[in-house]
């Protein structure tokens, strides 16, 4: 089958009902996306099929064709997610790392349709685990971003 | 049984080794500190990396007695002027790369900015740990190196300036440095320690004892806020964990594990429907576990879920750390709460006896704790090469590599130098990545490579990873208080019935009690006169691990609850009480005022908030891993359930080398202990765990963290932890405002499963 990821068409030797996680990080060896749970719960996984968060462990990658699916490879490239990495290193929002591709990929969601989200917006849109505790750093990073979001330098 | 067909050449395991997509720039540039290490690159000063571990070599002698330090083993510096550090200590999340590059840095005269930090391999010259030992635990990383790092970086500058002074043709006292540079001032020349990284190379590691450390009061990075070295790697996607290590060859593999520890696999009844399952190299029979092997692990995940095992009860359980089928954690609360002996004392003070033969009052009270997961984010997983001249490769967490390796090596008929222990970043620790017999994935990766003659990585799925983490331990805790006539705590006699972690992990006890079993309830500072603090040993079903901040993880909560329940007995405030306790002791009276001045002053409760809601705080004190620890904690009760709204901390660490990341620690080890606190327990049913995954197994979520406030006071005493110290205040702190809030005491953790009403 075809899969568009960051922009570019692979041709993905798969079945249908792999998770797309699993056609992530073994068939096309892009590891940034994470594995916590493989049931939806923890967020590790998260990436964006069409703009929106998704958690890719339970996501049959069958269900893809025509989507379009962007992960953590993709951010520092990308306008919103070079200012969300921009922002983690300023806060200094990682512990162990291993939620963040999760968290950024969320927090990349939210900026993308609401550029200024409240704080009620994040917190309804930043759910995903963090054994490490960095809540509140990723929230003091999204406090940042929306306060300056528009602003040149943000 | 080693096939060969496939490209496992004995070349270069570095050049060899794929560590994600090449694609990638920090895995290129991972590549290029590997084949620079390999002295492709010309001009570099490749500071012995590479070097067989415990080929004979000029090694650092101090005269004063100090560990001698194989400098080059350490560093490398690269001719663009940056350095390649091998770390003693793992980085799992607590920033222990950063603080030695800190370290390293500051009397190397470099920038740790310029560092790229990995864990040395396992070898002798990286146990640079008193006793020449070497771990990543006890909150012991940067406090126990502190020196021994800071003259690894004064010989490296010594011997970088003796380079320079050839170079120049000036003596070496003619010298100076700046951050990477030698400068000759009478000259007005200088070089950077690039440029001359390659005459380092040939010079001998200077005698220690000639070397002088900084006068502390020049530090440039240690006591900074020094940025983590790791933050952009892992805010991209790029940081490597070990469940993302990969090598020419590799298969994969997902295990089930028998439903309970001591069965044994018989038939597997659907075998060969499983083996013509999509994707499904082979099946093969583990000790006490399925494994099923496939190029993809999606593939052999499938295939090990749907395997049915006939499990077979072992012949002598009695000799194992055995299951049974009717293991509960309610039962065996029930079976700890009815312990009625006094116990192994592990403290005692004064005559208690008499004490309460004489006391104005006396009381008693039973508190309990849970079994907890370490769940830490990354699941388990082992990589197993075993390589074309024998050796063995691994690539697996680990908190201990000298003594996995040292195992391992033992398992299977090596020598420990043929056995090389690769320890990628930690995604999360929390004391799971110890050595503990049936719950690393190693040993799978290793029979599994062997019997496929391929590399092979095991991942422990969620459910199978929960079916076999060792839990921090529980206890039942039976108090008895006695008050004098003042109201004034005159006698405290304490039974604990509980397994210590180091016992359980031991799987037997020691001729001394087990330390981590009562500390926290043991060596607590208050001024109450007689005392007896005792151990009930009653052995567990499950097995036991160390959890972050371990005996004192539940300990404190115990006493610094019961402490509470001793003033409300004497009618005295507890901040009151506390202070009246410490009376003389300087350093706690000060940490504790602190805490209560960061949270604006003591204002117990309870009282109505701006927003309406009726609030109480409450307070805790710990003194964990060298560091003391004082907490105030604000909650109230919403739907029944406790809402903790704020934390206030102050530490004590004594000494301090970076107060950004003890400030992100703090956060890590309250949000922990809330977690713990508010909502957090395993359990068992049938022995069985009830939880396999995050839908039955909470940890906190981010709508349930406290905002945190954090105050760092240097006193001067010796340096102690900070990975663990902030944790096990907070869980008493919530349960004394819980308690001030309802009216009611509380005893028993997680929250979650009592209901309140303010």
């Amino acid at each position: 089958m075809k899969l568009e990821i960051n922009g570019e068409v692979h041709e993905l030797d798969a079945e249908p009902d792999m998770p797309l996680l699993w056609a992530l990080r073994d068939v096309l060896g892009m590891t940034g996306t994470k594995y916590g749970c493989g049931i939806a719960q923890c967020g590790a996984c998260s990436v964006l099929v069409d703009g929106a968060v998704t958690r890719s462990c339970v996501l049959p990658v069958g269900s893809l064709e025509g989507s379009k699916v962007t992960t953590i490879e993709a951010m520092e490239a990308d306008p919103v997610g070079g200012k969300v990495v921009e922002a983690w290193v300023r806060h200094q929002v990682p512990q162990c790392g291993y939620c963040q591709s999760g968290q950024v990929m969320a927090a990349v969601s939210l900026l993308k349709n609401t550029a200024k989200p409240t704080q009620e917006d994040v917190r309804a849109a930043m759910i995903n685990l963090c054994r490490c505790g960095t809540y509140n750093a990723i929230h003091a990073a999204l406090s940042d971003l929306a306060e300056n979001a528009g602003k040149e330098n943000a | 049984m080693m096939a060969s067909q496939h490209s496992d050449a004995p070349h270069s395991m570095a050049d060899e080794t794929l560590f994600a997509p090449g694609t990638q720039p920090v895995n290129l540039s991972r590549r290029r500190f590997l084949l620079g290490s390999a002295g492709v690159a010309s001009g570099a000063l490749v500071l012995g990396f590479g070097i067989p571990l415990g080929a004979s070599r000029v090694q650092a002698v101090d005269a004063s007695g100090g560990i001698a330090l194989d400098v080059p083993a350490f560093l490398e510096i690269r001719p663009d002027n940056t350095v390649r550090f091998l770390s003693p200590f793992m980085e799992g999340g607590q920033g222990t790369f950063t603080a030695m590059a800190q370290l390293v840095g500051e009397e190397m005269d470099m920038d740790p900015a310029t560092f790229v930090v990995e864990a040395a391999p396992a070898g002798k010259v990286f146990q640079i740990m008193p006793g020449g030992r070497r771990m990543t635990g006890g909150s012991s990383s940067v406090r126990s190196s502190y020196t021994t790092m800071r003259r690894l970086g004064a010989l490296a500058r010594a011997m970088l300036v003796e380079a320079g002074a050839r170079k120049l043709g000036v003596p070496a006292a003619s010298l100076t440095t700046e951050p990477g540079k030698i400068v000759h001032a009478a000259s007005g020349r200088s070089l950077s320690y690039g440029e001359v990284a390659g005459g380092a190379l040939d010079l001998p590691v200077p005698d220690g004892a000639g070397i002088a450390l900084k006068d502390p009061a020049v530090f440039r990075w240690i006591g900074k806020p020094v940025a983590r070295l790791d933050m952009r790697m892992k805010s991209t996607g790029k940081a490597v964990y070990s469940i993302d290590c990969k090598v020419d060859g590799m298969l994969q593999a997902a295990v089930q594990h028998a439903p309970r520890l001591g069965l044994q696999p018989g038939a597997i009844r659907n075998e060969a429907a499983i083996k013509a399952m999509t994707g499904v190299h082979s099946v093969h029979t583990l000790e006490g576990a399925v494994a099923v092997v496939a190029p993809y692990w999606w593939h052999a995940r499938q295939a090990a879920d749907a395997l049915e095992v006939d499990w077979v009860e072992p012949a002598d359980p009695a000799s194992l750390r055995y299951m049974p089928a009717d293991f509960g954690t309610e039962a065996f609360t029930k079976t700890l709460a009815s312990q009625t002996g006094r116990g192994e004392e592990a403290e005692k003070a004064g005559d208690i006896d008499s004490a309460f033969a004489s006391a104005a009052k006396s009381f008693t009270a039973t508190y309990k704790s849970q079994y907890l997961h370490h769940a830490q984010l990354e699941p388990p997983s082992t990589l197993a090469r075993f390589n074309t001249d024998g050796t063995l490769d691994l690539w697996l967490p680990n908190q201990v590599p000298e003594m996995f390796q040292a195992i391992i090596a033992g398992k299977v008929g090596l020598t420990p130098d043929q056995v090389r222990i690769n320890s990628p970043l930690l995604g999360g620790f929390f004391g799971r990545h110890f050595h503990y017999n049936d719950g690393n994935p190693y040993p799978h990766a290793i029979a599994l490579a062997k019997a496929t003659g391929k590399p092979v990585k095991v991942i422990w799925s969620r459910e199978e990873e929960m079916l076999r983490d060792p839990l921090r331990p529980m206890a039942v805790v039976q108090f008895r208080g006695a008050l004098d006539a003042q109201g004034w705590p005159l006698a405290l006699d304490v039974v604990s019935a509980t397994e210590g972690p180091s016992e359980g992990i031991a799987n037997k006890r020691g001729k001394e009690l087990d330390d981590s079993a009562l500390e926290g309830i043991t060596g607590k500072a208050y001024a109450i006169p007689n005392r007896r603090i005792a151990q009930n040993f009653v052995k567990n079903a499950p097995t036991l691990a160390y959890w972050r901040s371990v005996g004192n993880s539940m300990n404190d909560f115990f006493y610094e609850c019961f402490l509470d329940e001793m003033a409300d007995q004497g009618g005295k405030d507890p901040y009151a009480l506390r202070l009246k306790l410490l009376e003389g002791n300087e350093r706690l009276t000060t940490l504790l005022k602190a805490a209560v001045d960061l949270s604006g002053g003591w204002k117990r409760g309870p009282y109505t908030a701006s927003d309406g809601t009726r609030r109480a705080r409450g307070l805790a004190m710990a003194s964990p891993f060298g560091t003391e620890a004082a907490a105030v904690a604000e909650v109230s009760i919403k739907d029944g359930e406790v809402v903790v709204h704020e934390v206030w901390e102050a530490l004590d660490p004594g000494s301090i080398v970076n107060p950004a990341i003890i400030a992100a620690q703090a956060n890590s080890a309250i949000a922990l202990g809330l977690s713990q606190v508010l909502v957090e327990a395993a359990e068992y049913e049938d022995g069985m765990p009830v939880a396999r995954n995050f839908d039955a197994y909470s940890i906190l979520p981010p709508d349930r963290m406290a905002k945190v406030s954090v105050k760092i006071i240097e006193s001067g005493a010796k340096m102690g932890g900070i990975g663990e110290p902030p944790l096990p205040a907070i869980p008493p702190a919530v349960v004394n405002a819980v308690s001030t809030l309802t009216g009611k005491r509380v005893r028993a953790m997680p929250l979650s499963t009592q209901s309140f009403e303010a």
